[in-house]
C-alpha cells in the first residue's frame, strides 16, 4: 500500500465542494476542539474562516511556541546543478529554456561549502535539476560525502530516487529530503510537466512511501500553490502528511508554502493566494498538527517573513542563491528563481532576535549515525 | 532548610532540574537558570558545538557554575544513544548522562526497550545514568537493577505542561525505588512541580513551563520556591485528607 491508494478514494471536486461548503459554524467547531482533524483543516482553510485569522494565529502561535519554544531553525539551499531533462512550465531550469548549464564538480563545492560556513550554516538542502546521466546517484556517491564532513544536518531536493537509491544515500549522510508534488490535480500536473521522468505522476506522489520505508530520517512535503485551486490541493498536502504520519511514525515531517506569483514574462498562477490566504494556511496547519516543522524560504519578502515569524514556523533559510556555484560566485542568469528576501543570513538571524527568537544554527550531530551506516555497509 | 539531595555521591541543595531548550537567547536562558537556583541542567548533544567555547547553550551554563548533564535527544535506538553518549563523555568531560531515546519524532515518547538495552551498556561504561522513561514501575525497577543512579519518569508527555498526568504510577514508583526519582516532562505550572515534591518525588527537571513562559526569569523563581514549598510540605508530614466529618460517636467506644 502506497499513498496513491488513498489518494484514489479521495475525489478532488468532492473535496473541493466540502472545503467551500463550510460555514462559520463548523470554524468555530474546529477552533473550539482541542484537537483537530482533517474536516477541521477543510473549515479552517475555507473562505468562511477569513474573518477567524487572528484567532486563528493566536492559536498557532500559543501551540508553536509550547512545542518549539522561542527559536527558529536556519538553513541554506546548495545549488549543484541547473541541468535538466524536465519541462515544466513554472521552473527556470526547464530544459526548454536557453540559460547557461552548470554542475558544479567537487573544486567549485568546496568553495561554495567555505562561502556557506562563512555565513555560520549548518544545515544545508542540495538542489538539482533531474538529469539522471550526469547529476544522478553516481554524483551524488561522490559529493555527499565531502559535504557531510561540513555540515551536520543534509537535506536534498533532488529527482525523486528509488527506496535503495535513498537508503544507500542515508548512509553517505542524507538526512532529510524535500519531495513536492507541485498539485495533487493529475491532469493540471500533466499541463506543466511536458516532458521528462517528472511526468510520471504517481512515481512522485509514492516518493515519501519511499522515503519512508528507507529510513530517511525527514520528509518534506507541499504543492506549489498556485498551480491549481490552492485550497483543494493544500487540503491534499494535509491529508498526504495524515497518511504518512499514521503509517511511517518513525519520520519526521516538513511542509514548505511555495507560492508562484503573478509576474511579467513567467507563468501566471492560475489560483492567486494573498498574504492573508497565506497566514491562513500555516495556522491551519499548525491547528491540525502541533508538532510537524513548518518553513518558509526566500521566496517570501522580508517583511512578510519578519511578521509571519511568531504565527507558526520553525524554519526558515536565508541568503539563498538560486543557481550553481551562486554563494563563492554569484551569476545571476542562471538562477532558477529570483528571491524576494535579499537580506545576508547575519541579517535575518538579527531580525529574527530582535522578535524574541533564537536562532538555531545546528540540531543534528552527525556523529550520531556513523555507526548506524557502518553497520549498514556490512 | 530541607534534606539535601543525594545522585551518585554528589550532593545537591536545589531539587529542581532544567533543561536549556526552546529559550528566546541565552542571556534569558542564563538569568532564568541562576534565578532558579538550579544545580543540574540538561542540554541536547545535538544542539550544542562541542569543540566551541564560546557555544551558546554550553557556555552561560559552564560560566553560572551550574553542573552538565547532556542528554542524547534526538537518538532512536539504543546504539545511536550509546555514540551520543560516549561523545559527550569525550568532548564535555563529564560521565553523567540524561539517557533519552525516543523513535517517535511526533509525540516523543521514551523507548522502553532501547533504553533499558542502553542504560545497561553505558552503567557498565562508567557512565552515571538518568533514564527519562514512562511513568512504569515495573521499568523503573529494571533500570535500578543495572545501575542507574536515578530514574525519571514522565508526568505527561514531553513539553505538554499537562502536569502529573501519571500520578497513580509515579506513586507506586516513589514508594518502590531505591534511588531517587526524578519526575521529567509535563510539568507545566509550579503547582505542579509542587504536586510531585509533595508526593515525595526527590527533584523535578522542568524546561518548556520556564523556556516558553511569558517571563521565563521570574516563572524560574516561581518554580523554584514551589519546589522549595512541595519539599518541605512533604518532609513535615502533610495532614491527611478526610473526606467526611469525624464521627462524634466514634464506632469502637464501647471497648473502653
Amino acid at each position: 500500500m502506497t499513498f496513491t491508494d488513498e489518494w484514489e478514494k479521495l475525489n478532488w471536486d468532492d473535496v473541493k465542494l466540502s472545503i467551500y461548503s463550510k460555514t462559520t459554524k463548523d470554524v468555530e467547531r474546529a477552533l473550539n476542539k482541542p484537537k483537530r482533524d482533517l474536516e477541521d483543516f477543510k473549515a479552517l482553510i475555507s473562505p468562511a474562516a477569513e474573518s477567524y485569522l487572528e484567532k486563528m494565529a493566536q492559536e498557532s502561535a500559543r501551540l508553536t511556541r509550547q512545542r518549539f519554544g522561542h527559536t527558529i531553525g536556519f538553513y541554506i539551499p546548495l545549488y549543484l546543478s541547473n541541468l535538466c531533462a524536465n519541462a515544466c512550465t513554472y521552473c527556470g531550469f526547464s530544459m526548454e529554456n536557453r540559460i547557461k548549464r552548470k554542475t558544479l564538480n567537487q573544486d567549485e563545492i568546496a568553495q561554495e561549502i567555505t562561502a556557506i560556513k562563512a555565513m555560520n550554516f549548518d544545515s544545508v538542502l542540495l538542489v538539482t535539476g533531474e538529469h539522471e546521466t550526469k547529476v544522478g546517484m553516481d554524483y551524488f556517491r561522490q559529493t555527499l560525502p565531502q559535504i557531510k564532513q561540513s555540515f551536520n544536518y543534509l537535506a536534498m531536493e533532488v529527482q525523486p530516487l528509488e527506496q535503495k537509491e535513498y537508503a544507500e544515500l542515508k548512509t553517505l549522510g542524507l538526512d532529510a529530503v524535500m519531495v513536492y508534488q507541485e498539485t495533487y490535480h493529475p491532469s493540471t500536473y500533466a499541463e506543466h510537466h511536458l516532458r521528462g521522468n517528472k511526468m510520471d505522476f504517481e512515481y512522485r506522489l509514492e516518493t515519501p512511501d519511499r522515503l519512508a520505508k528507507a529510513g530517511v530520517d525527514k520528509i518534506g512535503i507541499g504543492a506549489l500553490i498556485g498551480l491549481e485551486e490552492w485550497r483543494t490541493d493544500c487540503f491534499f498536502v494535509a491529508a498526504h502528511l495524515d497518511y504518512l504520519e499514521r503509517r511511517y511514525w518513525q519520520t519526521r515531517y516538513s511542509i514548505s508554502f511555495p507560492r508562484l506569483r503573478p509576474c511579467e514574462g513567467a507563468l501566471q498562477p492560475k489560483s492567486i493566494m494573498s498574504d492573508k490566504q497565506l497566514v491562513q494556511l500555516i495556522c491551519a496547519h499548525r491547528l491540525l498538527n502541533s508538532e510537524v516543522e513548518l518553513s518558509l524560504s526566500t521566496r517570501e519578502s522580508a517583511h512578510f517573513r519578519d511578521n509571519v515569524l511568531p504565527l507558526g514556523i520553525t524554519s526558515i533559510s536565508a541568503a539563498s542563491k538560486t543557481q550553481p556555484g551562486g554563494y563563492a560566485n554569484d551569476e545571476q542568469e542562471l538562477e532558477q528563481f529570483s528571491i524576494n528576501d535579499e537580506r545576508s543570513a547575519l541579517s535575518v538571524a538579527s531580525a529574527v532576535q530582535a522578535r524574541g527568537f533564537e536562532p538555531v544554527w545546528k540540531d543534528w550531530e552527525r556523529e550520531f549515525q556513523s555507526i548506524e551506516a557502518a553497520q549498514y555497509e556490512k | 532548610m530541607s534534606e539535601r539531595l543525594t545522585i551518585a555521591g554528589k550532593l545537591f541543595s536545589s531539587r529542581l532540574f532544567t533543561g536549556t531548550g526552546k529559550f528566546p537567547n541565552s542571556n534569558v536562558m542564563q538569568k532564568a537558570l541562576i534565578e532558579s537556583g538550579t544545580e543540574l541542567s540538561t542540554m541536547a548533544l545535538k544542539r550544542v558545538e562541542v569543540n566551541n567555547p564560546e557555544d551558546n547553550i554550553l557556555k552561560p551554563i559552564v560560566d553560572a557554575g551550574i553542573n552538565l548533564l547532556p542528554n542524547t535527544s534526538g537518538a532512536k535506538n539504543a546504539r545511536e544513544a550509546i555514540f551520543a553518549a560516549q561523545l559527550a563523555r569525550e568532548a564535555l568531560g563529564t560521565n553523567w548522562l540524561k539517557l533519552e531515546i525516543h523513535p517517535d519524532p511526533k509525540y516523543l515518547m521514551p523507548d522502553p526497550i532501547e533504553t533499558l538495552k542502553a542504560a545497561e551498556e553505558l552503567v557498565r561504561q562508567g557512565f552515571i545514568v538518568l533514564p527519562y522513561c514512562h511513568a512504569d514501575p515495573v521499568l523503573c525497577k529494571h533500570l535500578e537493577e543495572v545501575g542507574c543512579a536515578a530514574v525519571m519518569p514522565l508526568g505527561a508527555p514531553i513539553g505538554s505542561n499537562k502536569g502529573i498526568a501519571s500520578r497513580d504510577f509515579l506513586e507506586i514508583i516513589i514508594d518502590q525505588a531505591r534511588v531517587p526519582v526524578v519526575v521529567d516532562a509535563g510539568i507545566g505550572a509550579p503547582s505542579h512541580a509542587a504536586f510531585a515534591m509533595e508526593m515525595g518525588a526527590d527533584a523535578v527537571l522542568v524546561n518548556t513551563a520556564i523556556a516558553a513562559a511569558r517571563n521565563p526569569i521570574a516563572m524560574a523563581t516561581a518554580f523554584k520556591l514551589a519546589v522549595q514549598s512541595g519539599r518541605l510540605a512533604y518532609e513535615n508530614g502533610l495532614a491527611p485528607v478526610n473526606t467526611q466529618a469525624v464521627a462524634s460517636s466514634p464506632l469502637t467506644a464501647f471497648l473502653d
